[in-house]
C-alpha cells in the first residue's frame, strides 16, 4: 500500500503546511481587520461599507485558493469553470433582486404598494 | 504486469478526480442555494417592523468568537487531510476530534444565540428582517450539523479501518464541505453581523 504513487486527491500537487498555515493566519487577520473597521470605524458609512466588502472579498478569495486548493488542477479546469459559472449566476441573482426591489422601492409609494398588494386575489 | 497496475491505478485516480469535481459542482449549487437567500436578507434587512434591527440584536464580541470556533475548526479540518496524506490515522483522528469539538462549539454558540433571541420575543414571526436572518444563518447552521455528523461517520470508520483509499476519498470531500462552510460564513459575517452593527 505505502509504495504507491502519492497523488493528492485535490489536484495534482500535495498539500502542504504553509498554505494551511498561511491561509490561517490570513484570514485571522482579515477577520480582525473587519471586526475594528466595524467597531472602531469613523469614516463615512459607506466607506466603511466598502471596505468591509473588500476584506470579505480578500478573504473569501484567500480561503478559495488556500484551503479549497482551486486553480491547482493540471489539465481541463473544472473547478476553476464551475466556480466561475457559479460567480456569474450569483452576481445575476443578488444583483438583479436587488435592483429590481430597489426600483420598486423608489417607484412606488406605500399607499401604492398597498393598493397593489390587495389587488392581488391570492393575498 | 507492472504496466496493469500503473494503468489500474490512472483509472482509480482518475475515477476520484471525477467524484470531487462532482462534489464540487454540488458545492457551487449550494453556494447559489445561498447567494438567494442572501438576496432576500439584502432586500428585507431594513422591513423590521417596528422592532429591533440587527444594530439592536448583535452582540459583535460573541460572533467574534463564533468566527474564530469556526476559522479554527476549518484549519484544524485542513492539518486532518496533510495527516491523511501522511496516512497517519491516529493523527487524522485526533484532528478530526479537535475540529468536531470546534464546529460543535461554534453550532452551540449559534444555537444559544437564536434561543435568546426567541426567548426575548425577537424569533422569525416578529419581522421581515428576523425571518431571513433566521433562514439565512440557519440554513448555514444546518449545513454545519449535518456536517458534524458526517464527521462523526467518517471519524468511525478510521477508527475501525484505518486510512484507506476510499477513506482517502471521502476525507477529502468531507474537508472540501467543511472549509465551504467557512468560507460561506465570511459572508455571514461581513453582510449580517458587521453590516447590521453599523446600521447599513
Amino acid at each position: 500500500m505505502s509504495d504507491r504513487p502519492r497523488v493528492s486527491e485535490h489536484g495534482e500537487q500535495p498539500l502542504t503546511y504553509g498554505k494551511y498555515v498561511g491561509g490561517f493566519l490570513g484570514s485571522v487577520f482579515l477577520t480582525l481587520c473587519a471586526y475594528w473597521v466595524a467597531v472602531h470605524g469613523t469614516a463615512r458609512l459607506s466607506v466603511l461599507e466598502v471596505s468591509l466588502a473588500i476584506l470579505a472579498v480578500v478573504q473569501f478569495v484567500m480561503q478559495m485558493l488556500l484551503f479549497l486548493h482551486v486553480g491547482e488542477e493540471h489539465g481541463p479546469r473544472w473547478k476553476l469553470a464551475a466556480a466561475g459559472f457559479m460567480l456569474m449566476i450569483l452576481l445575476i441573482l443578488v444583483g438583479g433582486s436587488l435592483w429590481i426591489m430597489n426600483n420598486l422601492s423608489t417607484r412606488m409609494t406605500p399607499q401604492q404598494m398597498d393598493q397593489y398588494l390587495r389587488s392581488q386575489d391570492s393575498l | 504486469m507492472n504496466e496493469e497496475l500503473v494503468l489500474e491505478q490512472r483509472r482509480e485516480h482518475e475515477a476520484t478526480q471525477k467524484t470531487i469535481v462532482g462534489f464540487w459542482v454540488y458545492l457551487m449549487t449550494d453556494c447559489v442555494l445561498f447567494a438567494s437567500l442572501f438576496a432576500v436578507y439584502a432586500v428585507l434587512h431594513g422591513n423590521t417592523f417596528g422592532g429591533p434591527s440587527g444594530h439592536d440584536l448583535f452582540h459583535l464580541p460573541y460572533v467574534l468568537v463564533e468566527t474564530f470556533a469556526l476559522l479554527m475548526s476549518s484549519f484544524t479540518c485542513g492539518l486532518a487531510m496533510l495527516a491523511t496524506q501522511r496516512r497517519a490515522r491516529n493523527e487524522v483522528l485526533f484532528w478530526l476530534f479537535v475540529t468536531f469539538c470546534l464546529g460543535a462549539l461554534f453550532l452551540g454558540l449559534e444555537l444559544h444565540e437564536f434561543a435568546n433571541m426567541v426567548h426575548d420575543g425577537n424569533s422569525w414571526r416578529r419581522s421581515g428582517f428576523l425571518s431571513s436572518y433566521f433562514v439565512l444563518v440557519g440554513t448555514h447552521g444546518t449545513h454545519i450539523t449535518f456536517g458534524l455528523l458526517w464527521m462523526a461517520v467518517l471519524g468511525g470508520y478510521v477508527w475501525k479501518r484505518g486510512i484507506t483509499d476510499s477513506i482517502r476519498k471521502r476525507l477529502t470531500l468531507f474537508s472540501l464541505f467543511w472549509h465551504f462552510l467557512d468560507v460561506i460564513w465570511i459572508f455571514i459575517f461581513t453582510i449580517v453581523y458587521l453590516y447590521g452593527s453599523i446600521g447599513v
